[in-house]
């Protein structure tokens, strides 16, 4: 699992408190904890962990273990701009993988990591309901159809500066 | 009290509400197979993840087959523990489990005493289907000063997790991942070394399989018996002459000193000494400091710090440097009795032989595998040799002597050599829980108050219960003693005296459930709690027949001050015998 190592900022410790306070720091609502930090942060860096650990009174490897179990929670910061592809059988059927193939080879990147300038992340997804516009990709809010593996460059390109 | 009435394979029977089908079946001596259940009912430890799946049986009515451990009974159950169904899930349960496991029993670590093979041999398990084919999972191999980590041969039981977690409250283990990635491991997969574990070595304690395992010392020892250029000498704690006889079909509680004294001389030890003296030692060190604190504390000096915790247990002493660095100015500053024998054994013993502290090689049997950490800690290291060179297990020692083709059933027993094999009965009870108060105890009121203790026998701190307490009358002042064993009592004990609420002037504190008895390094219980009891009553049996019964009787522990030290807590005692306790507050460090 990689990570990096960040310092946490007085006002985001202080954050990390008020959500566990929220929830009387009861140990039994990690989970709800840890949605609203992700929430809050984007993702769960060890830091945000040992803060909640502190709070809650559960050891930071369960905290860990809670994180590494469920998809949903990520240890990764996503990109400035985060590309999401369906991989749903519509996209799937229509070559979404030849797309998601080429996304991987320009950006130098694995499903689930991020660019070290921080510009771009990468994840699948499953049915985004745009069916009809099948292979699907989400780059932040914008959405594009019919997704050729010969348009990903250009579509880079849009976000360039 | 509500009871529910059932069938288990033909029998009738009738127990209360909320038990388990696991144990309704062990009552009618059934032993339904499991990989990971297990209780040690007289120290409250219970671990039921449904797990492994091992258990189950069939229930009639019941469409899928039911885990026994976590099923409870009902009223009208007809259940069935080995039918067709069942037979044939176990085994392909246990297939799969053995699928993703390496077959390489024959090299093993475990061999031998693994569950999971015992487990094979007990449902005939003669192929493993598809291992041509399946890819198995890996990780990587992780090894601390104490314990290794081979998490390929982890079967998800939880066994480690429950103990470090639930009994312990170290917090250092959890399951992390899923699916086949899963494994236990620290927080961010950092090593054990770099997580908050304190080595208690309860983990491999209960771990069936080995993936989980101590660090194995015995090549360093045999590679310096067979240097001629140095002595090799030997200690021994209290616990492991009460469990040693298992490891060679001895009934569990068979005291073996003269034996083992007699193995360890075979094995080539120049000379085979006890720990117990060091015990002793450390009853006059820890005595005279308590007694001091105590008398300033009533006299009004309110930087005498009461309660004083015991410091023999390196688990416990890296617990609270841990987890309560704010108060590690509260446990005494004595050395633990391994690290006193070491820090004697290299001055005052090698002058007297004429030899020099490198010519020496100091070895420790220990039922514990923290003690393979603690004799590593710098602070107990001169100009880099260390006071004690090699700590090794129970078990280690049990490997050692067979390898050397010892039959130990059959040995002569012989006598520890003079003068560091000396001990009184105050040193031996070190190896239970409420031991080393006990043996506080007679030596404190004596030297308190003047007087001769006639009734050494303290029932009152002794028994296997997690938290305890008694109150000692010293000659009218009552002294107030705690005794916790366990991490998770340590803990409660420690929480009140953080929050300055706690009421002892004395607590004694050790890692393991039962004290040393039950450490991390002693032969495995396989969840047996009887054999822990038996243990701890071999130890109270060795004091009862020792003449002398307080430490401060021992003629050579009196002479070793006369010729060396001077007295207790003097400027060289306080040198070579105390210590001093480090923040190891985690702070975690996550590579980039």
């Amino acid at each position: 699992m990689s990570s990096i190592k960040i310092e946490l900022r007085e006002e985001d410790v202080k954050r990390i408190k008020e959500i566990c306070a929220s929830f009387r720091n009861d140990p039994q609502e990690l989970i709800n904890v840890l949605h609203r930090c992700q929430e809050h942060f984007g993702y769960l860096p060890a830091e945000v962990q040992e803060v909640v650990s502190e709070e809650l009174t559960v050891p930071v490897a369960k905290i860990y273990g809670v994180i590494t179990f469920y998809s949903f929670f990520t240890m990764t910061p996503k990109g400035k701009h985060p590309i999401s592809i369906c991989m749903g059988t519509a996209c799937y059927v229509r070559g979404a993988e030849k797309v998601l193939d080429e996304f991987k080879r320009e950006l130098g990147l694995q499903v689930g990591q991020t660019t070290k300038d921080g510009k771009f992340s990468l994840s699948s997804l499953r049915c985004v309901g745009a069916c009809g516009l099948a292979p699907v990709v989400l780059v932040g809010d914008k959405t594009y159809g019919r997704v050729a593996p010969d348009d990903v460059k250009n579509i880079l390109k849009e976000y360039e500066q | 009290m509500e009871t529910m009435k059932l069938t288990i394979d033909n029998k009738i029977i009738e127990v209360p509400k909320g038990t388990t089908l696991f144990k309704a079946a062990r009552e009618l001596g059934i032993e339904i197979p499991t990989l990971c259940y297990m209780e040690l009912h007289d120290l409250n430890i219970e671990n039921k993840p449904a797990g492994c799946r091992i258990c189950v049986v069939e229930v009639q009515g019941r469409r899928n087959l039911a885990p026994s451990c976590a099923t409870n009974c009902e009223n009208g159950m007809v259940v069935k523990t080995h039918s067709t169904r069942v037979l044939n899930a176990r085994r392909t349960v246990m297939e799969f489990i053995l699928s993703d496991h390496p077959k390489e029993c024959l090299i093993c670590p475990k061999s031998g005493s693994c569950d999971l093979q015992n487990m094979a041999i007990r449902l005939g398990i003669r192929e493993i289907p598809g291992t041509e084919i399946a890819k198995m999972s890996t990780y990587r191999k992780d090894t601390s000063p104490s314990i290794i980590r081979d998490l390929d041969k982890c079967i998800m039981c939880r066994r480690c997790e429950t103990m470090c977690n639930d009994v312990q409250t170290v917090g250092a283990l959890s399951a992390i991942n899923r699916g086949f990635m899963a494994v236990v491991s620290p927080a961010f997969e950092q090593n054990l070394e770099h997580s908050t574990c304190t080595y208690c070595g309860q983990c491999v304690a209960v771990c069936p399989t080995g993936a989980l395992t101590e660090v194995d010392h015995t090549p360093d020892i045999l590679r310096a018996l067979a240097d001629p250029t140095k002595t090799v000498i030997v200690q021994t704690a209290p616990a492991v002459r009460a469990a040693l006889g298992e490891e060679f079909g001895m009934e569990p509680g068979t005291l073996v000193t003269g034996k083992m004294v007699a193995a360890l001389r075979v094995l080539g030890f120049k000379y085979v000494f006890d720990t117990d003296f060091a015990a002793d030692l450390t009853i006059m060190e820890e005595g005279s400091e308590f007694l001091d604190r105590l008398s300033r504390h009533l006299k009004g000096d309110e930087s005498a710090k009461l309660p004083i915790l015991t410091s023999c247990c390196p688990g416990w002493v890296n617990f609270f440097e841990s987890y309560f660095p704010d108060l590690k100015d509260i446990p005494s500053t004595a050395k633990s009795p391994q690290q006193m024998f070491g820090a004697i054994a290299k001055t005052y013993f090698a002058e007297k032989i004429g030899i020099g502290r490198k010519d020496l090689v100091v070895v420790s049997i220990m039922p514990c595998l923290a003690k393979k950490y603690e004799c590593q800690r710098e602070e107990f290291s001169t100009d880099g040799n260390r006071d004690v060179d090699y700590s090794i297990s129970t078990r280690e020692l049990a490997a050692f002597i067979k390898q050397a083709n010892i039959d130990l059933n059959n040995l002569e027993s012989e006598e520890f050599d003079s003068p560091m094999g000396e001990s009184t009965g105050a040193g031996v009870i070190f190896g239970n829980t409420g031991g080393v108060i006990e043996a506080a105890v007679r030596t404190a009121y004596e030297l308190n108050t003047g007087k001769k203790l006639e009734k050494v026998d303290f029932m009152e701190l002794r028994g296997l219960e997690g938290v305890r307490e008694a109150t000692i009358d010293f000659n009218g002042t009552p002294i107030r003693i705690g005794i916790a064993h366990g991490l998770g009592n340590a803990r409660k004990l420690l929480n009140d005296v953080r929050a300055g609420k706690s009421k002892f002037h004395a607590i004694e504190i050790m890692a393991c459930p039962g004290g040393c008895i039950g450490g991390g390094g002693q032969p495995l219980h396989h969840g047996n709690s009887d054999i822990i009891k038996a243990r701890a009553a071999a130890i109270y049996r060795e004091d009862k027949k020792k003449i002398l019964r307080k430490s401060h009787e021992n003629p050579f522990i009196i002479k070793l001050y006369k010729e060396f030290l001077g007295k207790p807590n003097s400027e060289k005692a306080h040198h070579l015998l105390h210590t001093h306790y480090f923040d190891k507050k985690k702070k975690f460090i996550v590579k980039q």
